[in-house]
């Protein structure tokens, strides 16, 4: 029998985190009270674009328990009225003299309590002269568009141009194509709607020391972005993410709301809590997609994919911002490419001011990768349709094979490795995908509308290798620092940040096979600046490629030193040592060893001549290369021809994130993120009307799907590891986010198909289905 | 929540609570489960400066059948329906209400006098009500009064009650053999008011002729809709796929639907007429019909 660690790689430990999490013992920015601790919140604008004429606090003030108003006009003076977004763009913390956005913060109330500061907000007067609005980006880059930025030196609501590829190629390429299909696809806007919303307590010591208890995903980049900003000294800083209850790139952004609460902190003299409402959140916070999508896909005539070219236009609200690596104003939108090996490809996106909340943020997705997934693969069912081919044998027969790896995209991505047409035979296998399409024969044949859809998608996660990935030019590394106690106990600590992914189990879980250490014995750490080594956060599904990779390397290296230990405890040449079976032996004397356990006691109690006493290490992680899960899911929708309610019947997911770390934690991500991805298919999204009024802006209209409108996903696994990460993994959280709307959408055009249908808008409400139907005369 | 400051009044007897009505004239409302009440607040949409708690009263909570009624007291929760017996065996249109009200957690604590007083087109009882020709007892300075659901409901959130009075009873004929209902809803999702939603009651003899029907609509209206042309096109029949095709689109011409998030007007007459043909399929079915 191998020798085994309790909690190592491979098992399906339970999370460590959830003793705290399931006793309602977790500790989350709103959980936190300190003595004095005042409140903060906001009045916010009625209108999409106004100009403010007049400010009237006086009402507010008079309430009981009222102590201060902040205006634009206060941060202006401390020229702290607008802030820079993390794309380099700029945002307004308040504004001094218009808002641009309906539910923008305008006026901060401080108060003693919560009722008070909310009861001053109401009361506040302020006095506006409504501007034209404009809410469609391509109506704002018409030349008579209301302008909404004439702050920037560029007099039209256009960010930017972005693109990458061969067009002069792609365009020559598709014209020799046989089969081409162009298609127009909208991704809307969503949010992410983390069970926590947004919020802080800002605080600053008798030293004028600032710490602020934040919900953010990167606390040690926001710690660098406050001390730049606000011009403090960054060690008189401290950022701590406490519990976080999702985060899903929502709280990657920095929001007014931080800013104006370390103000007012800095103004009371008193720690100052701000906590957004679900309604502000929905408002405000940064939204999601928002792409609108054209693109042209060809293939021979005999289906063999050829090019692909896709024009964007990004809707970006007021300020762009996204929280994308700096070089990449689209993120990585150019994985559209997908598992194909397209001869060329071109892709542009535009970025376009409206009237609207600023961002463009992921949605539980590594920077623009659902949009990019959900695009190629809904144009694969389109081009395998006209082609004539099943969407199962088209993408076969396109697929990247498993040999090409590393291989390089159309557009200069190289995947790590992958084995595509295994995963989709595997999800075929266990959904019996040839009855299916029999059973499908005979329900048409009855006038009954059935669906089957496929989404083979392939993620880019890991951000990211420091010659191409920054955040306002910090690179995208990440760390893991490791402290091993005399006792043979561990305390590692990361600048990563968890929301509810599991790090304290999963990182404990590395350690443990790399330290041989059982996990119990191992504690995690991470979010507070001040005792964590420095790290860019968690999203994008980074944690496990990057911090990940970093505790196994600064594992190795206690591994290295310890075995000077060991052999000086064996009384041998560190050479005669060697780590097997999770001791360190002396070669071909296996009872002759010592425990990782013993050599800690000795580094303390008896070090090695020559060798630093203690056991500690550190590594700042520069990845060689992203990681590319990929998976191929299969759903199959029932239409009800009366209601046109979409019934998802079946739902495989096959899914390939390299080594797996915890079982169980991995289908727990995946069902979470199947669900995140059924949500923008057929349920989320947010609408403006043309005066850029909010409509869905509470869980009444903004639809988020419970366990309810859930069905049972049906998993399955490959394991294709990558080749360049220590422990082979690839990250797995947003994978199924990604991956699930195409196989949704793709099943319920697959269904209507017959009808002539090639595409419907998601998310697909069940009267877009009634419309269709009705007008097919099918109700 | 963050509402604005109010007083609250825990009333110890449905009078009691009258008194405080009538002592906080538009200023005072009544908060029984608090579902409706509460959200509305939590908006600032509204900000009374009174609330009459009546959910400590002891004896406004009851389902029974008494005389030639089923009575249901106004504090009865809406969950109570779905665990009752009786309502489960004999009243099948409210029990498919019941389970279909909002999510567990609103059921828990909402109340079926709170349903059905509350003038929302979009709550669920209302129609049930029209449907089975249920009667309201209503309790004021004056004493009781009895108004037919049928007449009840005027306007979005304006009802036949006064706002010195209080919904103590609902009372539903008494289920009689060869009689049986279904409400069919259609949701966005779990939790949410209906897109359309149908209750259907018939009553049917021997041979499953239909001898009474009542049909209303939920949330595609001002008010809950009473169907009376639908409901007539089944009588006297054992209808069939064009009865109930015929009835389903009288009942769509009956809605007067708006558009919004929940979709088109077109659409919601569309599942309006879908949902009525299947309710009453099932209500006749339940009712002892026989193909």
């Amino acid at each position: 029998m191998s020798a085994t660690v309790h909690g190592g790689i491979g098992q399906s430990l339970g999370r460590k985190e959830d003793a705290r999490f399931i006793r309602g013992k977790g500790n989350y920015v709103d959980d936190i009270q300190l003595p004095g601790m005042l409140y903060l919140d906001f009045t916010r604008s009625p209108y999409a674009h106004a100009k403010i004429t007049g400010i009237h606090p006086e009402n507010a003030l008079k309430i009981p328990g009222v102590l201060a108003v902040v205006t634009g006009k206060d941060l202006d003076a401390a020229k702290l009225a607008w802030m820079p977004t993390l794309m380099s763009d700029t945002q307004m913390v308040l504004p001094i003299d218009t808002v641009k956005f309906q539910g923008q913060e305008v006026v901060a109330v401080v108060a003693e309590n919560r009722y008070a500061a909310a009861d001053g907000a109401a009361a506040v007067d302020i006095d506006y002269d409504p501007l034209p609005v404009v809410t469609d980006p391509v109506k704002a880059l018409q030349p008579d568009s209301p302008l909404v930025r004439p702050d920037k030196e560029k007099k039209s609501n256009h960010i930017w141009h972005w693109e990458t590829g061969d067009k002069a190629g792609t365009d020559d390429l598709l014209k020799k194509s046989e089969v081409v299909v162009h298609q127009d696809l909208y991704i809307p806007r969503i949010n992410v709607s983390s069970i926590e919303t947004c919020g802080c307590v800002a605080q600053f010591d008798a030293m004028g020391r600032l710490t602020v208890w934040m919900t953010t995903q990167a606390p040690h980049a926001i710690r660098t972005v406050f001390a730049l900003v606000a011009g403090l000294p960054e060690q008189s800083i401290r950022i701590i993410s406490p519990d976080i209850g999702g985060g899903f790139g929502g709280k990657v952004p920095v929001y007014p709301g931080y800013v104006v609460a370390v103000v007012a902190a800095l103004k009371t003299g008193h720690p100052v809590k701000w906590v957004e409402t679900r309604m502000n959140n929905l408002m405000s916070s940064s939204f999601a997609r928002d792409y609108h999508i054209s693109a042209d896909i060809g293939c021979t005539k005999d289906g063999k994919l050829t090019a692909l070219k896709v024009k964007t236009i990004a809707d970006h609200g007021y300020a762009d911002a996204a929280a994308n690596p700096s070089k990449f104003p689209a993120g990585l939108f150019h994985i559209i490419t997908g598992s194909y090996p397209f001869q060329k490809a071109f892709v542009e996106v535009d970025g376009v001011y409206t009237n609207k909340p600023p961002g463009g943020i992921a949605y539980r997705c590594s920077f623009r990768v659902t949009e990019a997934a959900y695009s190629i693969e809904r144009l694969i069912d389109e081009i395998a349709r006209k082609v004539g081919m099943d969407p199962a044998e088209f993408r076969m027969k396109n697929f990247i094979p498993p040999e090409a790896f590393p291989f390089q995209s159309a557009l200069g991505w190289t995947y790590d490795s992958g084995n595509y047409a295994g995963a989709l035979k595997l999800a075929m296998k266990m959904i019996d995908y040839p009855a299916l399409r029999r059973e499908q024969a005979e329900r048409r044949k009855k006038g009954e509308f059935m669906g089957i859809g496929i989404s083979s998608f392939t993620e880019i996660v890991g951000a990211g290798p420091s010659h191409t990935f920054d955040i306002l030019g910090i690179k995208m590394f990440e760390s893991c620092e490791i402290r091993i106690h005399p006792t043979g106990k561990v305390m590692a600590r990361f600048g990563t940040k968890a929301q509810g992914q599991g790090h304290e189990t999963t990182y404990s879980q590395i350690l443990a096979t790399e330290l041989g250490i059982p996990a119990e014995n191992i504690s995690i750490e991470e979010g507070d600046t001040d005792t964590a080594p420095y790290g860019l956060g968690t999203y994008a599904s980074r944690s496990t490629p990057t911090a990940g990779a970093a505790a196994a390397v600064a594992a190795r290296k206690i591994r290295e030193k310890a075995q000077k230990i060991a052999a000086h405890l064996l009384e041998v040449s560190p050479d005669d040592i060697e780590w097997k079976d999770y001791k360190f032996q002396v070669k071909g004397v296996p009872e002759k060893s010592k425990t990782m356990a013993d050599v800690a006691f000795a580094a303390y109690t008896n070090p090695a001549p020559g060798v630093e006493p203690g056991l500690e290490a550190v590594d700042y992680y520069d990845p060689p290369n992203m990681t590319y899960p990929f998976g191929s899911y299969i759903c199959v929708v029932d239409i009800d021809k009366g209601t046109g309610q979409v019934k998802v019947r079946r739902f495989v997911a096959v899914d390939d994130c390299g080594t797996i770390i915890n079982p169980m934690i991995v289908d727990g991500q995946i069902h979470g993120g199947l669900n995140m991805g059924l949500a923008p298919a057929l349920y989320e999204q947010i609408t403006y009307d043309e005066n850029g009024n909010i409509r869905g802006n509470s869980f009444l209209d903004y639809l988020v799907p419970t366990s309810m409108e859930s069905p049972h996903w049906e998993t399955g696994k490959t394991t294709t590891p990558s080749p360049h990460h220590p422990i082979g993994a690839k990250g797995v959280g947003e994978s199924p986010t990604v991956g699930a709307p195409a196989a949704i959408v793709n099943a319920v055009i697959d269904a209507l198909s017959p009808l002539g249908v090639t595409n419907i808008d998601i998310p697909i409400y069940p009267w877009k289905v009634w419309q269709v139907l009705h007008d097919k005369g099918v109700t | 929540m963050i509402p604005p400051e109010f007083d609250y009044h825990a009333a110890g007897s449905v009078d009691e609570a009258i008194g405080l009505l009538t002592g906080n004239p538009g200023e005072a409302k009544v908060l029984a489960g608090g579902q409706s009440l509460i959200p509305l607040m939590k908006l600032r949409l509204a900000s009374p400066k009174v609330l009459v708690d009546i959910s400590r009263i002891a004896d406004l909570s009851y389902i029974q059948e008494k005389g030639d009624w089923l009575v249901i007291g106004a504090a009865t929760k809406v969950n109570d329906l779905n665990d009752s017996k009786l309502v489960g065996s004999s009243y099948p249109l409210l029990a498919d209400a019941a389970a279909h009200i909002a999510d567990p957690l609103v059921r828990n604590m909402g109340t079926v006098g709170g349903n059905v007083c509350h003038g929302d087109p979009g709550n669920d009882l209302p129609a049930c009500m029209v449907a089975l020709g249920a009667q309201y007892v209503v309790r004021g300075p004056k004493g009781n009064r009895t108004v037919p659901a049928s007449d009840f409901y005027q306007d979005t959130f304006v009802t036949a009650l006064d706002p010195s009075e209080i919904l103590t009873e609902v009372q539903i004929p008494k289920a009689q053999p060869g009689t049986g209902g279904a409400y069919l809803k259609m949701e966005r999702k779990v939790g949410d008011f209906a897109i359309a939603a149908v209750a259907v009651q018939l009553s049917v003899d021997a041979k499953g002729t239909v001898t009474r029907a009542g049909i209303a609509l939920t949330n595609v209206g001002p008010t809950v809709l009473n169907a009376p042309k639908a409901a007539a096109s089944l009588l006297k029949k054992k209808p069939s796929d064009a009865d109930l095709l015929a009835a389903g689109k009288l009942a769509a011409e009956a809605a007067q639907p708006t558009s919004d998030l929940r979709g088109p007007a077109d659409f919601k007459r569309g599942v309006v007429q879908t949902l009525t043909q299947r309710a009453a399929t099932l209500a006749w079915s339940r009712a002892g019909g026989q193909r």
